[in-house]
């Protein structure tokens, strides 16, 4: 499904991702751990096509489409969800709105027909549902007043709704509380667990990884993957640190 | 502003940003204020949607007398003319209420402007003015308010917020907020800021699918609701919005 080979990317001058490979297939759910400062964000950026972070060289290959070539909101459409560390707030523009209007954007470029106002409502109700997410909340506008927590997990009624392939999660876990993390950590496994869908998790602790369950860990290291390993992997550091493992 | 007074110059504070060149020739042609009085206790309402327009110039003037315990309601687009200008004089008589509501939407080389004099004459009157303004191209933007609360008008509370959004690095905005105050006991609150769009919501929007165009047009459709936001009649919240939006369409 996605297939990132050697891939340089820089923020400015500075050089963040320094060859970085990795293959993701359809049905597989890939960690990503790393110290901080090892390139995951960027790595998540330089796939959502964020301005300011160039690709200097390398390949990105998404579903048969060479995903560089594209806008960032023709990779939301091609079926990519960014899930953001830091959700950005949007005064005075509704959930409601904002979605309905996201998702059948992806839709008209899909040539698919837009849902009604009555049936995205409908859909709304059942992810806010999943993700125990009040109704009234994506009443509100984007992320505005919402807590650490809220806004995380309205980033994950998002993508339910939004329905994508490929889900990239930056640090999702980060500021839920336990309870929060378990809803969140389902919610990911109802949403995205299933056969022709693939998730990238970025995170720091092994908690979420208890709740959803990766095929894969990677350890992220100075730019590059420097480790490979099956879930096992993400124990190893938990108990022995980054730099024991990765060295 | 009639044939019997001079052409303002930019010495004169009211008119320091204005397009006099465009204004020149209509000037001669302009009538005096139309004056608004709102009786005692009345409640009255004024949406401007256009500018009344002569030779690309569009100017509104209005002396608006608010008696006690009344309200007056206006709400303005300010878009479309070469020049525009909606210049208000507002005395407001004991516990009375002026609220304001003004978009001033510009792009290629418009100069639009909002001026304000507000004058608290009497205590316990209270005055909100809301302004928002997006600017692209070479478009110039400004509002002057001035606030004026007499000796004995105390508890006044004359609030302003003017915010202006610039699509363009080469546009402008004036934001002067300008309080002459002889009573001890008010609150006038006044905020301004100019900025852009932000560029994390952009790209936040388009992560999630939106093309930059409806994500821009989201974003400053947000951002014009607060000049509306007070307007109290659904239906007439509606036109001037919806006006807006088809102007907002054009700019971006």
């Amino acid at each position: 499904m996605l297939k990132i080979e050697n891939l340089h990317a820089q923020v400015g001058d500075i050089e963040i991702l320094k060859g970085l490979s990795l293959e993701l297939n359809a049905g597989e759910i890939h960690a990503i751990m790393g110290p901080n400062g090892a390139g995951k964000s960027t790595l998540s950026y330089a796939l959502g096509g964020r301005p300011g972070y160039e690709i200097t060289s390398g390949s990105v290959n998404f579903d048969g489409q060479d995903l560089l070539e594209l806008d960032p909101h023709e990779r939301a459409a091609a079926g990519i969800f960014l899930g953001f560390q830091y959700p950005v707030e949007i005064p005075g523009v509704s959930n409601l709105q904002f979605l309905r209007e996201s998702l059948n954007s992806q839709r008209k470029s899909r040539g698919e027909e837009p849902l009604s106002g009555a049936e995205f409502i409908k859909l709304a109700k059942e992810k806010a549902g999943l993700l125990k997410m009040d109704m009234d909340m994506l009443k509100r506008a984007v992320n505005v007043g919402f807590s650490g927590g809220e806004k995380k997990r309205n980033e994950m009624v998002q993508m339910g709704i939004i329905d994508p392939k490929l889900a990239i999660l930056d640090e999702t876990d980060s500021g839920l509380d336990i309870d929060a993390l378990r809803v969140v950590g389902s919610g990911i496994n109802a949403i995205m667990r299933k056969p022709d869908k693939a998730v990238l998790l970025i995170t720091h602790y092994q908690r979420l990884l208890d709740l959803v369950k990766p095929d894969f860990v990677h350890v992220l290291a100075g730019g590059r993957i420097v480790k490979t390993g099956g879930p096992e992997l993400a124990l190893q550091l938990e108990e022995e640190g980054y730099e024991a493992v990765a060295a | 502003m009639s044939a019997t007074l001079p052409l303002p110059t930019w010495r004169d504070e009211a008119w320091r940003y204005a397009d006099l060149k465009a204004l020149e020739p209509v000037w001669p042609k302009l009538d005096g204020p139309e004056k608004i009085t709102v009786a005692e206790g009345d409640t009255a309402s004024r949406q401007i949607t256009t500018l009344p327009i002569i030779d690309d110039v569009g100017i509104v003037d209005l002396d608006i007398s608010i008696g006690d315990n009344a309200t007056f309601a206006l709400h303005v687009l300010a878009s479309a003319a070469d020049y525009g200008r909606i210049q208000v004089k507002v005395t407001l008589g004991k516990g009375a209420h002026f609220e304001l509501g003004g978009a001033i939407l510009g792009s290629g080389t418009q100069t639009l402007e909002i001026v304000t004099e507000t004058i608290h004459a009497e205590p316990n009157a209270t005055s909100n003015q809301v302004v928002r303004s997006v600017l692209a191209g070479k478009a110039t933007g400004s509002f002057l308010g001035r606030i004026n609360v007499v000796r004995n008008a105390q508890k006044t509370d004359a609030a302003q917020s003017v915010k202006a959004m610039l699509l363009d690095r080469t546009a402008t905005a004036n934001a002067k907020p300008e309080l002459e105050i002889f009573a001890d006991d008010v609150k006038c609150a006044h905020g301004a800021t100019v900025g852009e769009l932000d560029k994390q919501a952009l790209f936040y929007m388009a992560s999630r699918g939106l093309p930059p165009e409806l994500a821009q047009k989201l974003m400053l459709q947000a951002f014009i609701a607060d000049a509306f936001v007070s307007m109290e009649d659904d239906a007439a919240r509606e036109t001037i919005e919806r006006k807006a939006l088809e102007v907002l369409e054009r700019l971006s």
